[in-house]
């Protein structure tokens, strides 16, 4: 047992390393793709304007401020890309590489994830800053709590969207076009996770539904914690967990059955 | 105990068939139809420890997904195999450790970052600690003449190179089954050679059993006494180098230096033309017609030289194919 969790903190320290290395092999599009999901910050502006219109949304402009600078930091730590990765590896036989090695290759895309949210982090902190001290009013201090609290929850918010759309790749041993899968999800994604408005502006009875599925903790969860807007915490955590819990038994399942199909294409 | 046991193994795919044009296109979308390829088809062999076999055939007949069924990344459809003591489809830890693919047209090393990042991922992944990791690659590299190349980007790397670094990788954990799909594909004749001595010497001091795939018969006759022969799905030949000549094209090449040139058409009259470079002719001569047409030739030309040899094989092979004698 100890010697397999020294093994697991050397392959883990090794691929953080690694990938971090490969990661930083492309600054200009790293800095690219931070800037491309700044989307939360263009709906910033659509939403206050709003609120300074009159509308009654129960969030004065401030907090709409306030809670999409949040949204972009929860989305610049819960990317993933993987269900594009997975599939030309199995599309093109690259997974056979993978396989032949004592080491399930989830792993492999798990630790580049990391990697690159370390290697984004800089970019993430610096646009921050150019927004703080651009527009000084929206700045703010979460309370100790909150911030730890916000921390664990974009983990988890993380471990969900990758189990999610991991889950979706092994779709790619049957239909090899997997990431239209991820498309159709992701117009739920982007209406149900707090991205393109908060959750809690939504009608009751729709925010009742959401609140049982995934999306609302892939964003809006931990943005709203991060800003201090209330929010069950207790719910909130045990429904990430069996969503991630259901995502990866399915995963598995998949993995186990598509192995069975895989022909090593190309390969 | 045989490190590769292999006994009536089939492998059969679903193919979608597509009719070509619109009707087609359409009918394929809305009814999808497919059929059966038999890849290989009740295959059966042995493999003993330490063993250099050449794995022969045309393209699609069958090697690649035979490799494939023996490294496990594919199910077989029927029959039963046994690798270094594992079923390979199981996919065991300890299995995986004792074997490695090679394949010429694939490369496993991490495109923009040094061979020596990918190298230390597999020694994470294979538990091979710091001491041992050093002292592998250091030998490994020596061997394969890599030393100043392991820290430049792989894509910096000549074709060749990379070849090396890659047979590095596959190699760090040292297997003690090697399953080698093409390793020379597309390297100079220099490359060629030195992977080649590489593998011979890394076969003599690990005493590795090797299955080997090329098109490049130099490789086959290297490092190979026996070869396994597939066609069409089902082996056709297991046996000697010399035993397959001899069973499927049993002839020799006749070289014949000439005090002066000759037209081709000249020389076809005497037998089978291969090569003509200035005053010399090459000739494929069936064994039976061996005496006749030597002294055919001594009779009707001005001959400055004459010697007899076995023909390179690739011809051998390549004529047994065309001709359809299997």
């Amino acid at each position: 047992m100890k010697r397999q969790i020294q093994r697991a903190i050397a392959i883990t320290k090794t691929l953080m390393v690694v990938y971090y290395a490969y990661m930083l092999e492309y600054r200009a599009e790293l800095l690219l793709w931070v800037l491309s999901g700044s989307l939360p910050l263009i709906l910033m502006g659509v939403w206050v304007q709003a609120a300074q219109g009159g509308g009654n949304f129960g969030l004065s402009p401030l907090d709409f401020t306030r809670y999409f600078l949040a949204v972009f930091l929860v989305r610049q730590f819960t990317v993933v890309w993987v269900i594009w990765e997975f599939e030309r590896e199995v599309v093109e036989g690259k997974l056979s590489f993978r396989l032949l090695q004592p080491f399930d290759p989830g792993w492999h895309h798990f630790i580049s994830h990391i990697a690159e949210r370390f290697a984004r982090l800089p970019f993430a902190l610096i646009l921050i800053v150019l927004f703080f001290w651009l527009y000084p009013q929206s700045f703010w201090v979460p309370s100790l709590a909150n911030a730890l609290l916000c921390l664990l929850v974009v983990c988890l918010a993380f471990v969900l969207r990758f189990a999610a759309q991991y889950t979706f790749a092994m779709f790619s041993f049957w239909i090899e076009r997997a990431n239209a899968i991820e498309s159709f999800w992701f117009l739920f994604y982007l209406f149900l996770s707090g991205l393109i408005a908060p959750v809690r502006i939504f009608p009751p009875l729709v925010q009742e539904i959401v609140k049982w599925t995934p999306f609302p903790y892939m964003i809006d969860f931990p943005a709203s914690i991060l800003v201090g807007l209330p929010v069950n915490v207790g719910q909130g955590l045990a429904v990430m967990l069996v969503w991630i819990g259901l995502f990866l038994a399915l995963n598995r399942r998949l993995w186990r059955l598509g192995l069975k199909r895989y022909s090593g294409m190309g390969a | 105990m045989p490190a590769i046991q292999v006994e009536n193994l089939s492998k059969i795919y679903p193919v979608a068939v597509k009719e070509p044009g619109l009707a087609g296109t359409l009918n394929h979308f809305f009814r999808r139809t497919y059929r059966s390829v038999a890849a290989v088809q009740s295959v059966s062999f042995e493999i003993g420890a330490g063993e250099v076999v050449g794995f022969l055939g045309a393209n699609g007949a069958g090697k690649t997904t035979t490799l494939k069924m023996l490294t496990g990344l594919i199910h077989p459809s029927e029959g039963k195999i046994r690798v270094a003591g594992h079923v390979p489809f199981c996919r065991e830890n300890a299995f995986l450790r004792k074997i490695t693919l090679v394949m010429g047209q694939k490369q496993q090393l991490i495109w923009d970052l040094p061979a020596l990042d990918s190298l230390r991922i597999n020694a994470a992944v294979y538990g091979i600690s710091d001491q041992t990791f050093r002292q592998r690659v250091g030998e490994l590299s020596e061997m394969l003449s890599l030393q100043e190349k392991l820290t430049q980007p792989v894509r910096k790397l000549s074709l060749g190179e990379r070849m090396k670094a890659e047979l590095l990788a596959a190699l760090l954990h040292q297997p003690e089954v090697l399953f080698l799909d093409e390793p020379t594909l597309g390297l100079d004749v220099n490359a060629q050679v030195s992977v080649r001595e590489f593998l011979k010497e890394y076969n003599q001091r690990y005493k590795a059993t090797v299955l080997l795939t090329s098109h490049y018969m130099a490789d086959i006759t290297a490092l190979c006494q026996r070869v396994l022969m597939i066609h069409a799905g089902k082996l056709i030949y297991d046996g000697s180098l010399d035993g397959l000549l001899d069973r499927f094209a049993p002839c020799r090449e006749v070289t014949v230096e000439l005090a002066q040139g000759l037209s081709s058409s000249q020389l076809a009259v005497y037998g089978d033309l291969g090569n003509v470079d200035g005053r010399i002719a090459h000739f494929i001569v069936p064994q039976e017609k061996l005496t006749q047409m030597i002294a055919r030739i001594l009779a009707d030309l001005e001959v400055v030289d004459l010697t007899v040899t076995d023909p390179p094989i690739e011809e051998v092979i390549g004529r047994v194919f065309r001709a359809g004698a299997i």
